[in-house]
């Protein structure tokens, strides 16, 4: 058991700690400050697979952007939430289940196949090649530019969506 | 011979009027004339070829009788099961015989029928044509009935002739009468059905038992001495020989036909019927088919030696003439007095037959169809005369004072002789033709009449004298001869009293007093039959008889000849005096002092029995009570029994039946079955629908429930396959 | 690389079903949002861990512009996601999505 084995243990009881207080918690907010938990515990796991600058963007991003997000609109239906409010629907029993078995399966799965590890070191100039296939014409800017628009458009969208009549 | 060319056309001559019968019928019925020309050509041809035919016959008689002759000729056969029956036409001398007397006569009456229904006036009859298509159909019907060769075809022209004397006895069946105890001529064409109708059985019956014993209906096989013989060997009970049982079964035939005792009840009331109706079929031909089918099948009588077959006809027949002459007496109804005239004269015949007197028998029957036909139409003559008198009448007048009858309440009836009289000087050629028949059929010398009932008076007589013919006991010839004596006085006294009534003193009524004479239709056929009546007797004069040539000499009938019968001076005397002495009588009552009342004198003298003869002898009404209301009675209750028990139930039980299946059937296969088929898969949809729709939440996270758990499934396959 | 790859996929696969969870089972709109989020972070990491453990190309970082392209399309579901929330909130004056079932039969 390296030091990475234990930060890795570390990490994934953040991050899983985090995601089970999300899901738990009969607190709306509390449930949101537990998300952002689990997006930090999700940013370290970048870092431990030397994706330094995805768990800046991880960090920027959903804890900065979508969380805040999060808690803005859970604020702005606040009247709505009431601690003594039912959290779960009728079928939290079915869902569980689908949710453990499904878990179990994945896991068996996933524990049982041979992964193909191919050893290699991350090149130290990571993040200008990062930044490199962002944006090259042989690398992925396609997707990047449609995900630009597709920002544009749900910009758009959500403001129209939400703007009062 | 040529004269076999003609014999072989005998059978023609029935088909003359039945063609003329279907010609009116399906062409000419609404033009009148035509009908009437139709009908007179039908019976003008029968008449011409029949005329010819006995003119042949008489001159080959020879060749004609039995054991030499060709015929009868066989036409066609009738396939009977295991058997033939040969049906055809046979000609003798009984058969031209017929020949001569049926369709002269016919074609008298039919020619005279042309005035008596009014034809051209506005009384014309509405159902004219008609009549002469039934007189037609009739006549057919006994000329097939004279040229037939065997028992069949007899039979069915017999029952021909029974039908058509229905239709035209009721051919005025819509005539009503105000009084119930009036019979109809729809009733009595119906009685007269009837009761020749158990005539009928009774000879049918005898033609079975013949049939079974000697499995043959043709004339000449039947007659044949052997079959004849064996016929009066085998007995069918007891004593009684086949022969002996079928002729008095088939005599039971001739009883009903010709209205003898006790069958006689349906003549009188034929009267109902149109005269000429009266004439053809009472006077000249149906009633003298009775006793010409005695004549026909004589050989059958005589087969047995001293047979009580003979006996039989005998006494029926003389009972029958002395009885109706003693109802003739207290008849007012002219037609009714002729009627029973007729009766009495039939029965003058069989009792000729009875005794053997063969030839006499049917000298009589020819003689007695020409005077009588005479004597009908020329009563027809005057009831119409009188009913035109009447419509030239006032209401009023037709009706005088009488003292002791009244006539309150009842219709006028023109063939009453109490409303006559006088009548010789308002119509006399009917009258003078009238008095020549009455004169013939009392048997005045030298009308026809007195020939004819001569001959059987001595015919008896000298059988009882000097042995009588075919084993005919002794007590037989003397009891005619007594009983016929008797009733040729009565028949000269009813007849003088008719004569007298009608035409002599002065006319009772108005309607008599304007009575004219009749039209040339009616009064030449009157003419030309009191020529024959008054001349015909002489071919039957004993010592030079044709009558004698044609049915006796050559042995016609019987394979050998009959004796002929002798001229009695004292017979004929005793006769003569007899018919006189009823002339006298009537004279005296009707003729001297002409009857100016409605009162019969005989009313008086006679009290109750003057009731009782006018009442016929109560006996249609013993019939009433014994026979006819218990069978009706009968009828009534097998009809409702028959109705209520056997009909009514089986059709409701049919019904609730029917309607219990439904029922059943709805409640245990439609309902259930069908129904629940039908409405099943209505719920069944309706169900599953809203179990498809129980799946329509609305709600997103079920749905995405759905598609986690079909994932997870699909996982799970596929790691399970690995 | 001293931790197996697998570590790193399960808790990846626990991430999503608790997530999975989230999503199946909870009332509020923002919270099923919440879910989903969780849900997106545990495919990005798998999406990581597989570029750094598996990927023979490492050096064109396609897993990493992966997982950004994934953060991106997250950032605009939950921007347009919580827009709609706050529309039927105003309209509905609830968040609970058991009462926003209109497409029920």
């Amino acid at each position: 058991m390296t030091i990475q084995h234990v930060v890795f243990i570390i990490l994934s009881a953040i991050a899983l700690i985090g995601a089970l207080g999300v899901v738990l918690s009969r607190r709306l907010f509390r449930s949101a400050i537990f998300l952002v938990l689990s997006f930090v515990g999700v940013a370290g796991f970048y870092i431990l697979l030397e994706a330094g600058l995805l768990a800046m963007i991880q960090l920027l991003i959903y804890v900065g952007a979508i969380a805040i997000l999060i808690i803005f609109a859970i604020m702005l239906s606040r009247q709505a939430m009431v601690a003594d409010d039912k959290v779960l629907n009728e079928q939290w029993a079915p869902g569980g289940l689908v949710a453990v078995l499904l878990l179990a399966a994945l896991v068996y799965v996933l524990v049982q196949v041979n992964w193909q590890v191919v050893e290699g070191a991350v090149p130290p100039d990571s993040i200008q090649r990062l930044g490199q296939s962002l944006v090259s014409s042989n690398g992925f800017v396609l997707p990047f530019e449609v995900a630009s628009v597709l920002l544009l458009v749900a910009l758009v969208g959500a403001v129209i969506i939400a703007r009062e009549k | 011979m040529t004269a076999n060319f003609f014999f072989n056309l005998t059978w023609l001559i029935p088909l003359f009027p039945l063609a003329a019968f279907a010609i009116i019928v399906l062409w000419t019925n609404r033009n009148r004339l035509l009908s009437t020309w139709v009908a007179w050509i039908g019976i003008g041809l029968a008449w011409v070829l029949g005329w010819f035919i006995f003119w042949l016959a008489g001159t080959y008689a020879q060749h004609l009788t039995a054991p030499v002759s060709n015929y009868p000729v066989p036409l066609f056969s009738i396939p009977t099961g295991s058997t033939q029956l040969q049906v055809g036409f046979q000609v003798d001398t009984l058969t031209g015989l017929m020949l001569f007397m049926v369709p002269f006569v016919c074609l008298m009456i039919f020619i005279y029928s042309k005035g008596y229904m009014n034809y051209g006036t506005e009384a014309v009859d509405s159902r004219y044509s008609r009549f002469f298509a039934y007189i037609s159909l009739f006549a057919c019907g006994m000329l097939g009935l004279v040229v037939s060769d065997n028992l069949v075809t007899l039979f069915i022209f017999w029952e021909l002739m029974g039908l058509c004397s229905y239709l035209l006895i009721g051919f005025w069946f819509e005539k009503k009468y105000a009084d119930p105890n009036r019979i109809t001529p729809k009733q009595a064409g119906l009685k007269a059905f009837l009761v020749t109708r158990i005539g009928d059985i009774l000879m049918l019956s005898g033609m079975l038992l013949l049939y079974v014993q000697t499995g043959t209906l043709t004339f000449k096989e039947i007659f044949s001495p052997d079959v004849l013989h064996k016929l009066a060997t085998t007995y069918a009970f007891g004593q009684v020989p086949w022969a002996t049982v079928i002729a008095v079964l088939i005599f039971g035939g001739a009883v009903g036909k010709s209205a003898q005792f006790p069958l006689h009840v349906w003549l009188p009331d034929a009267m109902e019927g149109p005269t000429p109706v009266s004439a053809l079929i009472h006077a000249a031909t149906m009633v003298s088919a009775g006793v010409y089918l005695v004549a026909r099948t004589f050989p059958l009588f005589v087969a047995v030696e001293g047979g009580t077959q003979l006996a039989v006809v005998a006494f029926i027949g003389a009972f029958t003439a002395l009885f109706a002459g003693t109802i003739a007496l207290a008849q007012n109804d002219i037609k009714r007095v002729l009627a029973y005239s007729t009766i009495s004269q039939l029965g003058f015949m069989f009792a000729a037959l009875g005794i053997g007197a063969y030839v006499a028998a049917v000298f009589h029957l020819i003689a007695h169809a020409f005077f009588k036909a005479l004597l009908f139409m020329g009563s027809g003559s005057v009831i119409h005369g009188v009913e035109h008198g009447r419509h030239h009448t006032s209401p009023e007048g037709d009706l005088r004072e009488h003292e002791g009858h009244s006539h309150q309440g009842r219709e006028f009836d023109a063939n009453d002789m109490m409303n006559m009289g006088g009548l010789l000087r308002r119509m006399p050629t009917t009258g003078w033709a009238f008095i020549a028949g009455a004169l013939a059929l009392t048997g005045i010398f030298p009308w026809a009449g007195f020939w004819s009932k001569d001959e059987i008076l001595a015919d008896a007589w000298n059988a009882f004298m000097h042995g009588t013919e075919f084993g005919v006991a002794k007590f037989w010839p003397i009891f005619v001869w007594a009983m016929l004596t008797l009733a040729a006085l009565l028949t000269a006294f009813y007849t003088a009293r008719l004569v007298f009534l009608t035409f002599a003193g002065r006319p009772r009524t108005e309607a008599a007093h304007r009575a004219p004479e009749s039209v040339p239709s009616m009064t030449w056929p009157l003419i030309i039959l009191a020529i024959f009546s008054t001349f015909l007797g002489f071919f039957g004069m004993p010592w030079a008889s044709q009558f004698y040539n044609l049915l006796g000499k050559y042995g016609t009938i019987l394979n050998e000849p009959i004796p002929h019968g002798e001229f009695n001076a004292l017979v004929a005397g005793i006769s003569l005096f007899v018919a006189v002495l009823g002339w006298f009588f009537g004279w005296l009552l009707y003729g001297r002092k002409p009857l100016a009342e409605t009162v019969d004198p005989l009313e008086k003298p006679l009290g109750p029995v003057y009731a009782l003869l006018k009442n016929r002898y109560y006996i249609d009404q013993l019939y009433q009570k014994v026979i006819v209301r218990p069978v009706i009675g009968l009828a009534g209750a097998a009809y409702a029994f028959d109705d209520r028990i056997v009909i009514d139930p089986l059709v409701d039980g049919v019904g609730r039946f029917g309607r219990w299946v439904s029922e059943a059937l709805k409640k245990f296969v439609d309902n259930p079955i069908v129904d629940g088929a039908v409405n099943g898969v209505g719920r069944v949809t309706a169900w599953f629908g809203e179990f498809m729709r129980s799946t329509q939440t609305g709600q997103i996270q079920n749905y995405l429930l759905v598609a986690v758990v079909t994932v997870l499934l699909l996982m799970i396959m596929f790691l399970a396959r690995s | 690389m001293q931790v197996p790859l697998s570590w790193y996929l399960v808790v990846a696969a626990a991430l999503f079903c608790i997530g999975l969870y989230g999503v199946l089972s909870r009332r509020n709109a923002i919270g099923i949002l919440m879910g989903v989020e969780l849900m997106l972070n545990a495919v990005n990491v798998n999406l990581v861990a597989f570029w750094r453990y598996v990927d023979p190309l490492r050096a064109a970082m396609t897993g990493q512009v992966f997982a950004i392209i994934v953060i991106t399309v997250a950032a605009a579901e939950a921007a347009v996601g919580l827009a709609l929330i706050i529309a039927v909130y105003r309209n509905r004056r609830t968040v609970d999505v058991t009462q926003v079932d209109e497409l029920k039969l």
